[in-house]
């Protein structure tokens, strides 16, 4: 029976369990079109394991760093010859007087672990960071009952010693080296193996101020980062209910004229408008004419305002138009007005959208660099905290993509390492503001 | 026939409600109504029936102003419901249509809960001064809207996961419960099954004791089930209308009579 129905197909269209030639080639192009998909993806996927990879491996060494456990003899004749004991006295000892402080230290620590050099011993602070004598400094100031006893400090090694622990220093390159030699990296070795240094997780590079050029070792991206939270805070009090409320009217109120077209085609081409441009701008109307501060984050947050705005309008005036004209003639019919159709109806469908369209909108701005550039915020050594809001929004400061461009910048290869190190934090932020929005998106949508 | 003949002498006691007078509608270029006078009485059904196109819903959007929300939408001439002119310039359209309800073609309960679909009109409204008397109002739509028992314990429930005839009812019991004076119906059957289509007919004929129901039907069945009156659309003229028991026994102009027999549709 089989045979003979698939021989003899009674229909025009032949036998189903025959596939015919022209069904052959579509199945064929759809099987390609599968292919070249995935080929994309694939493409696209080593692209970012290949980028993720290299920041990591490149960055991830600037959340470490080298540190040397000193027993430092606080020498009393030094830092108190009058023995008076009193804060103000011993404040009037420099950080300079420290010098001979660590080198004593450095020297007896070797000595207590039995580590010979041929070094002169004004050679050896040299492995200890400059930062270190204001940190002993800062503590005697704070405690200055300490004077005359002996105190274990953790100071930062300088740039060279962490470089040599983390690979970056060999002895080949020290040999042009001013500063340090390979005799002291012989004295690192033993101090390795004595636990005397010792490389462990560094927070100040998370939470830290940036350093001068020949600290890197002792630079962060914490007040760089306060910089980048005061100027978010402009851009989202700003661009979000004026975005929203700009989309709105012109989405569901204004008339269909000319002038609405006209505007519609300008935001559509500022949104195009390169980031510089912005800058240039911001630099021309709040600086020179409104006479605001340089380099701070409310300039920076109002330059990126204008640079967000279109695309949040944008990504909002297309979620208001995806919820259906139904849930509008609904509203309407039961007499409900245009504002409280909006309100109640459109705009709870339509703030998933919104929502994701303006945290993209603050991430793109969070990373941008060119308009701060020219408004002063980079280039700047973002070393002090603001304190309080109004320092926050007012005083000089850098922004994290800022910060990073100017640690890329800069000549010691250390810094190389802290640019990387700086992305990585960079982008962490930006996956928790897309993790966020994912977040929302959900909560809203839950509410169908 | 003998009912069809009780129903006619009811309906020459019955007050007009609305009076449109001379109804040009123009999308764009497009001349979707052509000077249509029409006299629709209070506490009657009204039945709009003709061909697809030939502009029911154009002109019944007409009577609540919904057409306002096209932009390329023009109406000319007068519409007057109680004697007032709807399209003076001080009137609200908001205020028209909280007197003038309305039931879509297509099913649209707001992607909010049953409960919160009925009483959303109510709320805008005013019309209930506590919870308890929202309840109230909630349970009376929807009893009228014949969904009741169906959703009496899942009204916490999105209105937009019921089933099309469902949803359907939920927004005539959302229409009603704004208390309109006139009940503005676009094939609100078309997605109905026979149960539920009774269903909704029977409440169409409660309806007719307190409200001006106009109802846009597909169905000449259920014109001639529902309707006191009927009005025959053809490609944008009101070519007959009278009692809906005349038209579709004696109708006077020969399309009337084509498209009942089912000759153009
Ligand atoms: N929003 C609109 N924009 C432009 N033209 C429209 C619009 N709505 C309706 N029309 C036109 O107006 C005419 C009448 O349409 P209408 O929707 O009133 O017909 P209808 O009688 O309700 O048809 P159906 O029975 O299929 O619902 C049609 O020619 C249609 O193309
Ligand atoms: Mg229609």
């Amino acid at each position: 029976m089989t045979d003979q129905t698939a021989s003899q197909p009674s229909s025009k269209h032949g036998s189903l369990l025959a596939v015919d030639a022209r069904t052959k080639k579509r199945n064929a192009a759809e099987t390609r079109f599968k292919a070249y998909g995935i080929g994309a993806l694939l493409i696209g996927l080593f692209f970012l394991v290949t980028l993720l990879t290299a920041i990591v491996s490149n960055g991830s060494t600037a959340f470490s760093q080298t540190y040397i456990s000193l027993d430092v003899t606080l020498n009393a004749e030094k830092l108190d010859p009058n023995g008076t004991g009193d804060r103000d006295e011993i404040a009037k000892v420099t950080t300079l007087g420290y010098t001979q402080i660590i080198a004593e230290a450095v020297a007896n620590t070797m000595a207590a672990n039995e580590i010979e050099s041929p070094l002169p011993a004004g050679a050896l602070p040299l492995m200890v960071s400059a930062s270190a004598a204001a940190q002993i400094r800062d503590t005697v100031l704070a405690d200055p009952s300490l004077v005359g006893q002996t105190v274990t400090f953790n100071v930062l090694a300088s740039s060279r010693v962490d470089g040599y622990l983390k690979g970056r220093v060999t002895r080949e390159s020290l040999a042009r080296d001013r500063n340090l030699g390979p005799p002291h990296l012989d004295i690192v070795d033993q101090m390795l193996d004595a636990g005397v240094v010792e490389k462990r997780w560094n927070l100040a590079f998370i939470t830290g101020a940036d350093a001068s050029e020949s600290r890197p070792e002792q630079a962060g991206i914490g007040v760089s980062m306060l910089g980048s939270f005061f100027m978010m805070l402009v851009v989202l009090f700003l661009s979000l209910p004026i975005g929203v409320a700009a989309s709105i009217y012109l989405e569901e109120f204004a008339p269909q004229n000319k002038f609405t077209d006209f505007i519609e085609v300008n935001i559509s081409n500022l949104a195009a408008v390169p980031s510089i441009v912005f800058g240039i701008l911001g630099l021309a109307i709040f600086i020179q004419i409104m006479h605001l501060p340089q380099s701070a984050p409310l300039v920076g947050g109002l330059v990126l305002t204008l640079m967000t705005l279109p695309t949040i309008i944008i990504s909002t005036r297309a979620s208001l138009k995806s919820v259906p004209p139904s849930i509008r003639d609904a509203a309407l019919g039961v007499g409900a007005s245009k504002m409280q159709s909006v309100f109640h109806h459109v705009l709870p469908l339509a703030m998933p959208g919104i929502l994701t369209g303006t945290i993209i909108g603050l991430a793109q701005a969070l990373g941008e660099t060119a308009p701060l550039l020219l408004i002063g915020m980079v280039g700047f050594i973002a070393s002090n905290y603001p304190d309080g809001l109004a320092s926050g929004f007012l005083d000089p400061n850098s922004a994290m993509p800022a910060q990073i461009y100017e640690w890329a910048k800069r000549a010691d290869p250390a810094y190389y390492e802290r640019a990387w190190g700086g992305i990585i934090v960079l982008l962490v932020f930006l996956m928790t503001m897309n993790i966020i929005a994912i977040l929302l998106r959900r909560r809203f949508e839950r509410r169908w | 026939m003998n009912d069809m003949r009780q129903i006619e002498r009811a309906v020459d006691m019955k007050q007009t409600k609305i009076t449109a007078r001379g109804v040009q509608v123009y999308y764009g270029d497009n001349h979707a109504i052509k000077d249509v006078s029409v006299e629709i009485a209070d506490k009657t059904v009204t039945a709009f029936i003709g061909p697809s196109g030939c502009g029911k819903s154009t002109f019944l959007r007409c009577l609540n102003r919904m057409n306002d929300t096209i932009s390329i939408c023009r109406v000319e001439g007068d519409i007057l419901i109680d004697n007032e002119d709807i399209y003076d310039p001080r009137v609200d359209p908001v205020q028209l249509r909280a007197k003038v309800g309305m039931v879509f073609q297509k099913p649209n309960p707001f992607p909010k809960s049953i409960y919160d679909n009925v009483a959303y009109g109510p709320k805008i409204h005013g019309l209930a001064r506590n919870k308890a008397e929202l309840d109230e109002i909630v349970e009376k739509a929807l009893r009228r809207g014949a969904i009741w028992d169906e959703v009496k314990d899942r009204l916490n429930a999105p209105g937009t996961g019921l089933s099309g005839g469902q949803q359907q009812r939920l927004c005539i019991a959302r229409a009603v419960a704004t208390e309109p004076e006139v009940l503005l119906m676009d094939e609100p059957c078309s997605a109905l099954d026979p149960i539920a289509t009774a269903q909704v007919e029977e409440l169409i004929d409660e309806l007719r004791q307190s409200y001006s129901v106009v109802i846009v039907t597909h169905s000449m069945q259920q014109a001639a089930r529902v309707s006191q009156k009927t009005a025959f659309f053809h490609l944008g003229n009101l070519v007959e209308y009278g009692e809906t028991g005349e038209i579709f026994t004696n109708p006077e102009d020969p399309r009337t009579e084509s498209y009942i027999t089912g000759r153009i549709g």
